[in-house]
């Protein structure tokens, strides 16, 4: 119920909001049909059983709050009314200095209520942090947080995506994770806490999702120039359609050596695959994202970008143009990647990537 | 020597006016009004930088600024708001003030003082105007590294480490001065507890200060040495840690916070008393409970570290200390509620100021503690419910408290009230226009919304309430707009303010508005605390206050007034400061300007040690 109120003034927002939105959309960052409900990103609305245990203890605190906060509002607005100075009145003002029983009262009031709040944090702190047991089978995934964009590395079956994680519901999945350049923070609101992802260190997260869906997710720690563009997408699904997906993502690609995408083929082997791998041939660079099964990607560009051929092309003719990078600093011999620069391809050698990417299902 | 020559004597000092009068002053009112006007100069530039980061956000992916020119934009917002706004207009009336509190003619380092001011201000210039020469900081005003180590190719990040090393020189010199000021210059008779409740904070705060930059020298300096020497204090491939960066920055961080509300909460504790009629309810505890979060506030720091992974252990126990330091904030609300009750209150602008200070503080406080919550803070973390929150504490909190201090004090310094009416337009406005922008923000960030992102996508649901918080944050424009208006028309046409125009309690009321150069042509002698109050009323049997027939008059004594003499050489110390400084972020080219600006730095101190402190009158 607590839930549905503060749902309730994020509704007669978003009323609002469409009027506004309405009239601002010429503009690449289209998330497409895969956002469903008003507040895709909302902490509010935990779907996992770790985001709904930082749920209940939030509210928890909210209300007790939200109590202190009218009674001490009720206080002031008495004493303002009550005592506020008339003209004329020559109602005498005893000058009270103090009072030390009250002092001891409202210093013990606090130290009560915190120790109410304290209970539940501290329990909440310890299970939070608990590892996955054994037998509840986690998936193991690799998070490698990159300036401006995700890796996920599926161990246990030897592939690795960009930016957009996909995981199985009924078991936990325990995220390993790290950063080769600056921190950053994953985070999926509606799964879990964010964790900041620090290079030199690895640090752990544990997500599950009760229902299959899309869950929005976003770093949080401010890492440079495209620090708002570096967004992430977790795809839940039931056991088996995980299983295959994973399977088939395990597969090497098969490229095409005739036509237009063939054309792509050698244009990629000469600019893209300083940066680029296409597992199962020759481009094995890790420098930027794995592009083997692009075109069973939702998105790009740090998830920032629906994936279709008009962004595609964008992309292509100018990527800093479209997300803010700084190329310019890249430096492939230290393996520091700073965006990816713009190569003024011509459009045909554009009409042949694209061809090739979209085989690469 | 007469009264009257002694004026004529000592005022031959206090009148050189013009430019060089100001910038020669080491009179400790002076130097107040230099950092006051100086932070409402950086308030104006960190306005407007505010309005330019809500008018990017006012719709979803906004183009009114690139990413690059937001990013330098929250970060000078963050810095000017934090060095070169809040601290200094504390230091504007803790320096003209303090002596004024304390019945003292001065501080206890008048020409230190100076310096103080003029590294600070050499400290501003230089970090506003990296926007015109080779762009402004970009990497967060809290610099994290190795993102603020790594951009090595930019100099950016270096005009912010050696900003804050020689803001953090001025504050540790103001922080020496005024500790000293406070042992050894109060009245006769004025024991510690007898202090006023500023006087008291502001005392606390240069403790504060005194023990928290010496963290964040030491970091700033790996900072720079990292960028620009190639050490690897903060890197990882180098066996450094971006963490250890961390720990250092809010060890001094946290503290800083106090900072910055403590002198706030020492002008409403004037001001409450004064306009409700009452003495401070609970005086001593008030006095306590900011001591208490002073040294509190060096063990919470790691609360700003909650998804860093610090593990469970260490994050309970952080959470405990923070939930804990609501204790002594609340007992402070508590007490201030004490003192309206049973008073006789008169909404004057410095009250409704002061009123809205503690509503807002008590928001920004609730949400405090749910940050202490630490799984719900990892969903709260570098969102904008925080940036909803510190707004309400710094601003809701800080700013409003200044802005009370501002009419409180205003006629004490110009002699002049400002006009109540526009003051009571610029509080509403205010008060308003504040809530429309900060607390939305709080809804903003709970769906998910983080915060230092240039721009957000249309379908997050985060439209609505950016447009509200960017309509609320142009009414915070017009109220300031509003006490510009009113401070230039008081200029001539306020109301002359006399001696003690709100009837207060404290010593700076007994003397002429504004003061003469010597504050006070007798040290006055302490009876108890409220002294001045006590010389107008008496309290009966029953506690009810009744006027004393006459006012005391203060008889002329003979006492021999010397005051230091103007000097040019703390100007131009820092001065020299500033030549050196830009020189080091040109290294190695710059060099060149680090010798020139040391010699200078050198040629300002040595001719400082060889000045006689003051000029006999009539040489
Ligand atoms: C004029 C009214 C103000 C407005 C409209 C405003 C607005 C904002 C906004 C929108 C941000 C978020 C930037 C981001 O995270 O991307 C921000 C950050 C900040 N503001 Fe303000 N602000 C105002 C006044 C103040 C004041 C009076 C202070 C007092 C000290 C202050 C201190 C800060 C700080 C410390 C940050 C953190 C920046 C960061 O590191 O993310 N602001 N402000
Ligand atoms: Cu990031």
């Amino acid at each position: 119920m607590e839930r549905s109120r503060l749902r309730l003034s994020l509704l007669a927002g978003s009323i609002v909001a469409m009027a506004v939105s309405a009239c601002s959309s010429d503009d690449p960052t289209d998330l497409g049909s895969i956002v469903e409900g008003d507040f895709p990103q909302n902490s509010l609305n935990p779907a996992g059983p770790q985001a709904r245990q930082i749920d209940d203890l939030f509210w928890l605190v909210f209300w007790i709050a939200v109590v202190v906060f009218v009674l001490v509002m009720v206080a002031l607005l008495v004493a303002l009314v009550r005592y506020r100075h008339r003209e004329g009145s020559d109602r005498q003002v005893r000058q009270v200095h103090g009072n030390t029983k009250l002092e001891i009262l409202w210093t013990i009031i606090p130290v009560v209520i915190l120790a109410v709040i304290a209970v539940p944090t501290v329990a909440t702190i310890f299970d939070l942090r608990e590892e996955p047991l054994p037998e509840e089978n986690a998936l193991m995934v690799e998070v490698i947080g990159h300036q401006w964009w995700w890796e996920f590395r599926y161990p246990e079956y030897g592939f690795s995506t960009a930016n957009e994680m996909h995981i199985p519901t009924d078991r936990p999945v325990y995220l390993s994770m790290t950063s080769v350049d600056v921190i950053h923070s994953f985070w999926v609101p509606q799964l879990n806490g964010k964790r900041d992802v620090v290079p030199g260190r690895t640090t752990h997260l544990t997500l599950q999702a009760d229902e299959p869906g899309v869950y929005l997710g976003q770093c949080a720690e401010f890492c440079g120039l495209a620090h708002a563009d570096m967004r992430h997408r977790v795809f839940a699904h039931e056991e088996a359609e995980f299983h295959a997906w994973a399977t088939a993502h395990a597969q090497p690609a098969v490229i095409p050596t005739e036509g237009l995408a063939g054309e792509g083929w050698e244009t990629f082997q000469v600019i893209c695959s300083a940066c680029h791998a296409i597992d199962g041939t020759s481009a094995s660079s890790q420098l930027a994202p794995n592009l083997t099964h692009f075109a069973s990607r939702t998105s790009f560009g740090g998830a920032t970008f629906a994936n279709n051929e008009e962004h595609l092309r964008e992309w292509l003719r100018n990527p800093p143009g479209m997300k803010p990078m700084d190329p310019d600093r890249n430096d492939l011999a230290a393996g520091r990647i700073l965006g990816m620069p713009d190569f003024g391809l011509t459009e045909e050698q554009i009409d042949g990537l694209i061809a090739l990417l979209e085989t690469l299902k | 020597m007469s009264e009257e020559t002694q004026m004529a004597s000592t005022d031959h000092t206090a009148h050189r006016g013009g430019a060089w009068g100001w910038i020669t002053s080491t009179d400790h009112k002076k130097i107040g009004i230099l950092y006051g006007v100086s932070a409402i100069m950086f308030f104006l530039i960190g306005g407007v930088e505010a309005l330019l980061i809500r008018t990017q956000l006012a719709l979803p992916n906004g183009d009114v600024l690139s990413a690059d020119a937001y990013n330098q934009m929250f970060t000078m917002h963050a810095t000017t708001m934090v060095f070169l706004v809040v601290m200094p207009a504390a230091a504007a009336f803790t320096n003209y003030f303090l002596p004024l509190l304390l019945g003292a003619r001065d501080v206890a380092f008048p020409r230190l003082n100076a310096l103080s001011y003029w590294i600070f201000f050499f400290g501003g210039l230089f970090l506003t105007i990296s926007f015109f020469v080779g762009g402004a900081p970009d990497g967060g005003w809290f610099g994290y590294a190795p993102l603020s180590t790594q951009v090595s190719e930019v100099v950016r990040m270096d005009y912010w480490a050696l900003g804050l090393l020689i803001l953090g020189l001025a504050s540790v010199l103001s922080a020496i001065n005024f500790i000293t000021t406070v042992f050894t210059m109060r009245a006769p008779g004025m024991t510690l507890m007898r202090m006023p409740v500023f006087a008291w904070m502001a005392f606390v705060v240069a403790f504060l200060l005194l023990f928290s930059l010496p963290i964040i020298t030491v970091g700033l300096f790996q900072v720079f040495l990292d960028r620009n020497l190639g050490t690897l204090f903060f890197s990882a491939a180098g066996g450094g840690d971006p963490v250890l960066w961390q720990h250092l920055f809010w060890l001094f961080g946290h503290p800083e916070v106090y900072v910055l509300i403590l002198p706030a909460m020492g002008i409403v504790s004037e001001v409450l008393p004064v306009f409700s009629g009452k003495p401070l309810f609970g005086r001593s505890f008030v006095i306590f409970s900011g001591i208490a979060i002073g040294f509190m506030g060096f063990g919470v720091w790691a609360h700003h570290m909650f998804t860093s992974g610090l593990g469970p252990v260490a994050e309970a126990a952080f959470a405990l200390t923070t939930m804990f330091i609501g204790v002594p904030t609340g007992v402070k609300i508590f007490n201030w509620l004490g003192t309206l009750w049973g008073g006789s209150i008169r909404f004057k602008t410095p009250m409704l100021f002061s009123l809205g200070f503690i509503a807002m503080f008590v928001i920004g406080g609730l949400s405090g503690v749910t940050h202490s919550i630490v799984p719900a803070d990892t969903q709260q973390h570098d969102t904008y419910y925080v940036v909803a929150h510190f707004h309400y504490v710094l601003f809701g909190g800080a700013i409003f408290g200044l802005f009370a201090g501002v009419y409180y004090w205003w006629p004490k310094i110009t002699g002049r009230l400002l006009h109540e009416g526009w003051g009571k337009l610029h509080f509403w406005t205010m008060l308003i226009g504040f809530n429309l922008t900060f607390a939305p923000m709080h809804v903003l960030g709970l769906a998910g919304m983080p915060r230092r992102t240039y721009r957000y996508p249309e379908g997050l649901g985060f439209e609505f309430w950016n447009f509200v918080a960017t309509v609320g944050s142009y009414l915070i424009a017009v109220s300031i707009l509003v006490f510009l208006w009113n401070w230039w028309r008081s200029r001539h046409h306020g109301e002359v303010a006399g001696n003690d125009p709100w009837n207060g309690r404290t010593l700076e009321w007994t003397i002429p508005s504004p003061p003469p150069h010597y504050n006070f042509a007798t040290v006055p002698t302490v009876h108890s605390e409220d002294s001045f109050w006590h010389d107008k009323y008496r309290e009966d049997e029953a506690g009810n206050a009744v006027p004393v027939a006459a006012a005391p008059t203060t008889t002329a004594a003979e006492e021999d007034i010397h005051m230091p003499s103007p000097s040019y050489y703390p100007a131009l110390t820092g001065f020299g400061m500033f030549i050196a400084l830009m020189g080091f972020v040109y290294l190695p080219v710059g060099l060149v300007a680090v010798a020139a600006g040391l010699m200078v730095t050198m040629w300002g101190l040595f001719g400082w040690a060889m000045e006689p402190l003051t000029r006999e009158p009539h040489e």
